[in-house]
């Protein structure tokens, strides 16, 4: 069964339109990307999803409910983690888990998430004093603290450090791992390449991709980069006419060839020939973030 | 313990936490009557204060200050930074009721009114001799419906605001005329008779005529007591149809 299905969801504010006919389907225990560039409309869409805001047009089923009119049973059973919330002035971190536990019927063992969300040294501290990372993750614990079936979370790494991005990843996985549907929203590529199942792309209200990720990258033309530092007089210019090769750039002293198929053995053999030695070879395969780009027809500001 | 209850007692707390908050709500009034107390003849009744003995006064300006405190400066600025902040909208994303949250935030400071209101009249009768309110039930009557009015007011302001800030210096816009026209000033026996029958339909004018009659041991005009209910109905009729929780 699907846990979300979305059907021409539709939503304008004032003369933007912020969604234009978005459909999806989300499954049991799947984690699903939205991803897209600022206003593409992820966080309203998924706004609508939690039933925190009503669509012009459009249906949506989440867990078989109609968020606007089954609001309060639908809350019981998702968790959400939004940008741009608060939580009060001068409450502590064990206050703020025991506070939210206290709204559901069947609250989880707030000790335990502030074990498992690396939270229990900060338990007396007030979440206004918390790092960015620590913040980040008392959210995280505050969805899941309903023990719902599904969780929304929205750019959930933004403004952590790389470790900390790690570290988050793997407990989003151990959640997964527990049973939970995740909707996660972000406009990092790395981290829909590392976490997500399938990924929809928001662009300008609509959807204009939606797959697995390595689905997405295949879609796109399958071009690879050969990159190297020549040892010796190289004049580059000679790799652009070999089969295969799309492209040849070079900065300061190192040469990025892009192309398709078997070109990078048609480089290295025409680079022995040359007496050139090629240092520290690397071939690059395409990120999702070159698929975006490929996808959309721009990049992700950040 | 269920939502409502958790979220008042989760209030009782944060709210304690701010210190200053908490010493201006229940200072102000007390240091009032201590500072005023202590002038010699103050304990005696005033003829140019309706025959009310000076402390009284004091005591009963003490009772109104608290309530406009609360309801035209704390309401405002909790309120406005609440939904600023996402906390509102945080809390709309739980099971709990987005009402659920505010009802638990009145009940904390209509505690703190009748606490501060308590300790004002403690000491003004252990210190200074002042006598009990006459007519307790009216009394109590006076300030529940000078609390409804001011909130609903202060909940209006918070409604129709874009910001924190304007919710902020509106509420303080509308502080000062209210204090000024029920006579915290200068009592109002002292203003011309217009500046009199304004501030009778002021919500804090009101308030403190019918808080001052009532401890005298007269029956507070029916007039105060409907001119503070209309207030609390209309502010608080708009304010919910106008409040936004992001």
């Amino acid at each position: 069964m699907a846990v979300i299905e979305v059907r021409n969801l539709a939503k304008r504010y004032g003369e933007q339109l912020a969604l234009d006919g978005v459909s999806f389907t989300v499954g049991q225990g799947e984690i699903f990307g939205i991803l897209g560039p600022n206003g593409a409309g992820k966080t309203t869409a998924v706004e609508c999803m939690a039933g925190l805001r009503r669509p012009d047009s459009g249906s949506t089923r989440v867990l078989g409910l109609d968020p606007q009119a089954d609001g309060q049973a639908l809350r019981e059973r998702v968790g959400v983690q939004l940008q741009e919330t608060h939580l009060q002035d001068k409450i502590k971190v064990w206050e703020a888990l025991d506070l939210y536990a206290s709204f559901y019927r069947r609250p989880a063992d707030w000790n335990r998430l502030l074990e498992t969300w690396g939270l229990a040294s900060k338990r007396n501290a007030l979440v206004s004093k918390l790092s960015g990372g620590q913040r980040q993750r008392l959210f995280i614990a505050l969805a899941l603290v309903g023990q719902p079936e599904l969780v929304f979370l929205d750019e959930l790494t933004s403004g952590l450090d790389p470790q900390a991005r790690r570290l988050t990843w793997d407990l989003v996985k151990q959640v997964r791992g527990s049973g939970v549907t995740v909707v996660l929203v972000s406009h990092f590529m790395d981290e829909a390449e590392e976490l997500c199942d399938r990924v929809a792309i928001f662009d300008r209200g609509r959807i204009t991709a939606l797959d697995s990720p390595a689905g997405l990258i295949d879609s796109t033309e399958a071009t690879h980069r050969l990159v190297f530092r020549p040892v010796g007089e190289l004049d580059e210019s000679v790799l652009a006419g070999l089969p295969g090769v799309t492209g040849v750039s070079r900065e300061g002293g190192r040469v990025t060839v892009t192309g398709t198929g078997d070109f990078a053995s048609a480089v290295t053999s025409e680079l022995a020939r040359k007496h050139v030695l090629a240092a520290g070879p690397r071939i690059e395969g395409r990120t999702l973030d070159e698929a975006y780009v490929a996808l959309t027809g721009h990049t992700l500001e950040v | 313990m269920n939502g409502f209850g958790k979220l008042a007692f989760v209030e009782t707390k944060l709210f304690l936490r701010e210190r200053v908050a908490v010493a201006a709500l229940l200072g102000i009034p007390v240091a009032l009557v201590i500072g005023f107390g202590m002038i010699p003849g103050f304990g005696k009744p005033d003829k140019t204060l309706s025959g009310q003995i000076g402390t009284e006064y004091i005591a009963s300006l003490g009772v109104a200050i608290v309530i406009v405190m609360l309801g035209l400066n704390g309401i405002p600025a909790v309120m406005g930074i609440y939904r600023e902040k996402g906390v509102l909208r945080r809390l709309s994303a739980t099971p709990v009721r987005p009402a659920t949250v505010l009802l638990a935030k009145m009940l904390v400071w209509l505690v703190t009114v009748l606490v501060s209101v308590t300790l004002v009249i403690t000491i003004s009768r252990l210190a200074f001799h002042v006598p009990m309110p006459v007519q307790p039930g009216w009394f109590v009557l006076s300030v529940v419906l000078g609390v409804a009015a001011l909130f609903a007011l202060g909940m209006f302001v918070a409604a129709v605001t874009p910001t924190s800030r304007a919710a902020i210096g509106i509420g303080w816009l509308l502080f000062f005329p209210n204090m000024f026209l029920a006579g915290v000033y200068i009592p109002t026996e002292q203003m011309s008779h217009t500046l009199q029958v304004i501030g009778d339909y002021a919500p804090l004018g009101a308030a403190l005529h019918a808080v001052r009659q009532s401890w005298m041991g007269q029956d507070p005009r029916p007039l105060y007591l409907g001119i503070m209910a209309a207030w609390a109905v209309a502010a608080g009729l708009a304010a919910a149809r106008f409040f936004r929780w992001e």
